[in-house]
C-alpha cells in the first residue's frame, strides 16, 4: 500500500478502499472547494397522494431502494448496545445474496458482532464507522477485506455532505413514526430521545427508510427526521431491546480513583476562572465525566452560578440541574437514560441538536466552538499533548471517536485520565494512534498530578497560586514509567487496517495490523 | 470404565504430587493488577515459560526477564512457568513468583527488589492519626493508588482480609509493595495476623521500614512484648534506629479489662484502637450504629489511653455508602475523646478528617490559650489565666495540639 508522511508525521495510505485520500494537513489548513452533495431530484408524482409510503416489510423496503452488490447503507446507533435493526438489515441483504456493501453505520456496538459472518462471506466489504469490543479485534487482526474508516460525528456528518460518501439507502430506526415518514424519537418502547445521528443520511441518501415499532396516524409531532425526505415506512415488532437503548453507563462512578480525578478537574476549572456565571460546559456520560458534572454542581450551588448551557450527552444529573434552574439550556446531541428522553420530551429547556449544528465542520461555524470547557476521555496522551481515543496501546481499535475530535475546537478541552490502567501508563512518549492533535489539547489531569499545554500560559497564570498539583506532562510520564516501567517499543505490522479521518475528511493517522 | 478413571486420577494426582507444583496469586475477569503463577518443578528439560499478559506488548520481554532472575536467584533450573498477568506491577509479579518457589522448596531466601526513590520520613510518636485506611493485603490493584487520598496511615493487612491459605504469599507482597510504593507521607503501617502467626509476619516486615505495627486481638500486655522482641531483634541486626511504634488493638471482653496494661506495655506503643465487630460479638450482641453497648468499652480505652499518654482510635465504620451515618459517627467519637478512626474505603478519609477538625471556635480559643500562656511566661507568671480562668498545663499542651490540627488543616 502506498503512503505518505503528513502533517502530523504519521503515515497514512494514499488511496483508501479505491479512493483518493487526503492526507492531514494542520488544523484548519484544508479547505475543500466544490459544491455540496445532493441527492436526485425527487418528484411528489413517485409517491402516493395520501402520503402513506408504508410498504409490507424491510425486505420489500430494501429491494425497492434498489439494494444491490458494491452499495453504501448507513445505520445509525442511537439503539446502543439494544440495536436490531442493522443486523436485520443485513440479515437480508445476505439472504438476498447481496455482496460487496459498505456499511456506513454512525457507530457500532457490541451486538453487531453478530455481523462477522458478513465480513467473511463478503456481504459487508467494510466498515466505516467506529469498530468497538469483537468487531474492533476482527479488523484490527487484519480480517476485514477493505479498510475501516473511523470518524468523528461531525466528521460523519461532514463527509455525507461534501459527497465523500454516497449513501445510497439509509435505514432510520425511529421510535415513533408516520406513514408519511416523520419520525422522532421521543416516544414509543424504543424512545432514545433524538435521532440526530440520522440527520445528515435524511438529507443527502439516495434512498431513505424509516424503520418503526410505534406506527401513529400523520402527523408524527414533533419531526425530528421530516418525512419529505423518506421513501419508504415500515412497521416492526421491535427496533431494539430497551433496557440495552438506554445505556447503563450513567450512574456516577463509585471509583475514589476516579472521583478524586473528577474532583480535581472540577477545582481546576474553579480554580481558572471557567465556572462563572453564564458559562458553558460538556462533559460526557461516562461515571468520571458525570461525577466532574456533579461537582460543577457543587460549586455552581455554592457560588450562585447559573451557566447558560451545558453541551449532552444528556442524563438525569444534567436534567436535575436544568430543573434546579442552574443551566438555561440543555444542548442535547444524545440522550443516554430515560430522565433525558422525557425531559426533552417535556421542557423547552432541553433542546435536541444535530451533528450539523454542533460538530460539522465544513459549516458556517458550529456550537463546539462556543463552550467553554469539554471534559473528554482518552486511551493515551503523548508528550506533544496528542491524544488517542480509539485505540489501546496494543494497537487494538476499542472506541470510536464520538464527538472527541469536534469538541477538541472547545475554549479549553481537558483530558482527566488515570496515569495508568492497571499497568498500562496513559502518558506515552508518542500514541499509539494519533486522534487529536495536541495544539488542541489544553489540560491532561490525572490523580497524580495536572499538567497544563505550555500553549495555554492563560491557565498556567491563573491557576499558579491554587494549590493544585501542576507538573509538567514529561513529569507526568516520569511518575508513570517509575511505577509502571518503561515501556517496551510498540512493534506493528505493515499493513494498514483502518485509517482515522480529522474533522475536515483528511487523514491523520492509521490503525495498523496487530499481530503481524 | 469407571475403574479406569479412578486409575487415571489415581496416576494425574500421584504424578502432581511429584512433580511439586506451585499456585500463587489470582487471575480472572474481574481481577487487575495482580497474576497467578503456577510452576512445577522438573528434573530436567530446562524452564519453560507460558506467559499471557495483557500488557505483553509493552512488557512482555522484561516480564520474561524478571521470571528468569528469580529462577535464577533459587537456582531452578528445570520447571514449567505459567504465568497469567492481568497487569501485575514488578513487584506483584516478583512476590508471586517467589511465593510460588516457597511453596515448591524449602528455601527462605528473599528475592528483593530495590526500594523505590520515594522519601520515606521517619514517623513521630504523636503524629496525627486521624484517618488510616486498611488495605487487604493480597489485593493488589487497591494499594497501588491508596496514597493518592492522602490517609495519615496507610494499613497493609495481613489479618481478617486474607484467606488462610493466602498468609505466606500475602506476606512477600505486602513485604514487596512496602518496598516498591511511594505511600506519599501515609505513615507505613501493617496490621499482623493474631499471635503467634503475627511474629513470622513481624520478623519478615520490619526491616522493611515500617512505621507501626498493629497488634491484633490483644488481649494482654505480654503479647504485645512478644512483637517486641521480635521487632528489636530484626532491627538489632540490622543495625536499624528507626523507630517502630505499635498500636495494639482492642476487640474483647478481657482485652477491655487489661486497656491500661496493654496500653503501657512497652514504649512503642503510641495508640491503641478498638476493633467493634469482634467486641461485640465476644459480649454477644450486635453492634448498633448508636454504639450503646460499646460505650463503657469505647471510654475505658480511651481512659486507659489518656492515662498512658497515647493516642485512642476508634473502630471502623462498616456502610461504606452511609457518609452522613459515617460522620455523625465521628463526631461522637471525638466527643468521647478518640483522636483517629479507622476507613475501609478511601471515600471515608475525607468525611473522618472532616469529623476530627476543629471548629473555628475551638482553634480561636486555642490560639488565645497559647498566647496568654506565652505573654505569662514572658512576664515570668508563674500562673497562667485567661480571663477569669486559669490554665494548667496540660489545656496549654491541648491547646498547641488543636493548633497543629488546624495548620494541618490550613485553617491558619
Amino acid at each position: 500500500m502506498d503512503v505518505v508522511k503528513n502533517a502530523a508525521g504519521r503515515l497514512v495510505p494514499k488511496t483508501v478502499n479505491g479512493e483518493e485520500a487526503i492526507p492531514y494537513k494542520g488544523v484548519g489548513k484544508y479547505k475543500p472547494a466544490g459544491r455540496k452533495h445532493a441527492p436526485a431530484i425527487a418528484s411528489c408524482s413517485d409517491f402516493p397522494l395520501d402520503g402513506n409510503k408504508e410498504v409490507k416489510d424491510l425486505k420489500e423496503a430494501l429491494v425497492k431502494a434498489g439494494l444491490k452488490d458494491g452499495m453504501t447503507i448507513s445505520t445509525h446507533h442511537h439503539f446502543r448496545n439494544g440495536d436490531y435493526l442493522a443486523n436485520m438489515v443485513f440479515d437480508i441483504a445476505h439472504e438476498l445474496g447481496v455482496k460487496g456493501l459498505r456499511w456506513f453505520p454512525s457507530a457500532s456496538f457490541p451486538c453487531h458482532s453478530h455481523l462477522i459472518p458478513y465480513l467473511e462471506d463478503g456481504t459487508i466489504h467494510h466498515i466505516e464507522g467506529s469498530m468497538n469490543g469483537p468487531l474492533g479485534k476482527y479488523v484490527s487482526e487484519g480480517n476485514m477485506k477493505g479498510l475501516g474508516v473511523l470518524r468523528s460525528h461531525g466528521g460523519r456528518y461532514q463527509s455525507i455532505q461534501d459527497g465523500e460518501v454516497k449513501v445510497d439507502i439509509a435505514v432510520i430506526g425511529a421510535p415513533t413514526a408516520d406513514p408519511f415518514g416523520n419520525a422522532n424519537g421521543l416516544y414509543g418502547d424504543s424512545a432514545c430521545g433524538l435521532l440526530g445521528f440520522a440527520l445528515a443520511d435524511s438529507q443527502y441518501a439516495d434512498k431513505v427508510i424509516v424503520v418503526t415499532d410505534n406506527m401513529v396516524p400523520f402527523p408524527c409531532i414533533p419531526w425530528q427526521i421530516q418525512g419529505n425526505y423518506v421513501d419508504f415506512t415500515v412497521r416492526v415488532e421491535k427496533l431494539g431491546d430497551p433496557s440495552k437503548i438506554i445505556s447503563g453507563t450513567t450512574e456516577i462512578t463509585r471509583s475514589p480513583d476516579r472521583l478524586l480525578l473528577a474532583e480535581l478537574t472540577a477545582k481546576f476549572c474553579e480554580a481558572a476562572g471557567i465556572i462563572r456565571d453564564g458559562f458553558s460546559f460538556q462533559s460526557g456520560a461516562g461515571g468520571t465525566s458525570l461525577a466532574v458534572g456533579e461537582y460543577f454542581r457543587k460549586i455552581m450551588k455554592e457560588k450562585n452560578i447559573r451557566a447558560r448551557f451545558a453541551r449532552g450527552g444528556s442524563n438525569k444529573y444534567l436534567v436535575a440541574m436544568l430543573k434546579e434552574g442552574l443551566l438555561d439550556y440543555i444542548l442535547d446531541g444524545q440522550t443516554f437514560d430515560l430522565d433525558g428522553v422525557r425531559s426533552m420530551g417535556e421542557n423547552p429547556g432541553h433542546v435536541w441538536t444535530s451533528p450539523f449544528t454542533s460538530y460539522n465542520y465544513h459549516g458556517k461555524g458550529n456550537f463546539a466552538g462556543l463552550v467553554d470547557v469539554v471534559i473528554l476521555g482518552a486511551t493515551e496522551v503523548d508528550l506533544d499533548f496528542n491524544a488517542n481515543v480509539v485505540t489501546h496501546s496494543d494497537g487494538y481499535l476499542l472506541h470510536g471517536i464520538g464527538g472527541w475530535q469536534n469538541c477538541l475546537f472547545s475554549k479549553t478541552v481537558i483530558l482527566p485520565v488515570p496515569l495508568f490502567r492497571d499497568r498500562i501508563p496513559v502518558i506515552r512518549e508518542k500514541v499509539t494512534t494519533l486522534c487529536g492533535p495536541g495544539e488542541l489539547i489544553d489540560v491532561i489531569v490525572t490523580e497524580r498530578g495536572i499538567a497544563i499545554n505550555p500553549l495555554r500560559k492563560d491557565l498556567i497564570e491563573a491557576v499558579k497560586d491554587s494549590g493544585l498539583p501542576i507538573v509538567t506532562i514529561q513529569e507526568l510520564k516520569e511518575m508513570a514509567d517509575s511505577i509502571c516501567g518503561i515501556p517496551e517499543d510498540p512493534e506493528h505490522g505493515d499493513e494498514i487496517v483502518a485509517v482515522i479521518k480529522w474533522v475536515d475528511g483528511t487523514i491523520i493517522d492509521s490503525v495498523w495490523k496487530v499481530g503481524s | 470404565m469407571d475403574g479406569l478413571v479412578l486409575l487415571l486420577l489415581i496416576f494425574v494426582k500421584s504424578s502432581n504430587c511429584m512433580e511439586k507444583t506451585g499456585i500463587t496469586g489470582n487471575h480472572g475477569d474481574k481481577i487487575r493488577s495482580d497474576c497467578r503463577v503456577t510452576l512445577t518443578l522438573n528434573e530436567s528439560g530446562g524452564r519453560q515459560v507460558q506467559l499471557e499478559s495483557k500488557v505483553a506488548a509493552m512488557y512482555g520481554k522484561s516480564i520474561r526477564i524478571l521470571i528468569d532472575e528469580v529462577l535464577d536467584f533459587y537456582d531452578i533450573a528445570h520447571a514449567n512457568v505459567k504465568l497469567e498477568d492481568s497487569g501485575a506491577l514488578p513487584h506483584v509479579l516478583a512476590a508471586r513468583l517467589e511465593a510460588a518457589v516457597k511453596m515448591v522448596s524449602n528455601t527462605r531466601k528473599e528475592f528483593l527488589l530495590p526500594f523505590n526513590d520515594a522519601e520515606r520520613p521517619r514517623s513521630a510518636s504523636d503524629r496525627f492519626r486521624m484517618s488510616r485506611l486498611y488495605l487487604p493485603g493480597n489485593t493488589p490493584a487497591m494499594m497501588i493508588n491508596a496514597p493518592i487520598h492522602h490517609p495519615d496511615g496507610l494499613i497493609l493487612d495481613l489479618e481478617d482480609s486474607v484467606a488462610p491459605d493466602k498468609k505466606d504469599e500475602a506476606r512477600i507482597l505486602v513485604r514487596n509493595t512496602l518496598r516498591a510504593i511511594d505511600f506519599q507521607g501515609a505513615e507505613r503501617m501493617v496490621r499482623i495476623n493474631q499471635l503467634p502467626l503475627g511474629l513470622e509476619d513481624a520478623a519478615i516486615l520490619a526491616a522493611h521500614e515500617i512505621d507501626l505495627i498493629l497488634i491484633p486481638k490483644c488481649e494482654e500486655a505480654w503479647q504485645v512484648q512478644e512483637v517486641e522482641k521480635v521487632v528489636n531483634t530484626i532491627l538489632d541486626s540490622n543495625n536499624s534506629d528507626r523507630d517502630i511504634f505499635f498500636m495494639p488493638i482492642i476487640e474483647s471482653a478481657l482485652g477491655v479489662e487489661n486497656a491500661f496494661a496493654i496500653a503501657t506495655s512497652s514504649h512503642r506503643v503510641v495508640a491503641m484502637a478498638i476493633g467493634l465487630e469482634d467486641f461485640t460479638a465476644d459480649l454477644g450482641v450486635p453492634r448498633t450504629q448508636e454504639g450503646a453497648e460499646s460505650l463503657y468499652a469505647r471510654s475505658r480505652i480511651v481512659n486507659a489511653c489518656k492515662a498512658a499518654h497515647i493516642q485512642p482510635i476508634d473502630s471502623v465504620f462498616s456502610d461504606v455508602a452511609d457518609m452522613e451515618g459515617l460522620l455523625e459517627n465521628v463526631r461522637r467519637s471525638k466527643s468521647l475523646g478518640f483522636e483517629g478512626m479507622g476507613c475501609i474505603h478511601p471515600g471515608q478519609i475525607t468525611v473522618i478528617n472532616e469529623g476530627f477538625k476543629p471548629s473555628v471556635n475551638e482553634v480561636e480559643r486555642a490560639a488565645n490559650i497559647v498566647r496568654a500562656y506565652e505573654e505569662a511566661r514572658e512576664k515570668g507568671l508563674g500562673v497562667v489565666a485567661l480571663g477569669s480562668k486559669m490554665i494548667d498545663a496540660p489545656v496549654v499542651k491541648r491547646a498547641e495540639q488543636t493548633l497543629k490540627l488546624a495548620q494541618k488543616f490550613n485553617m491558619i
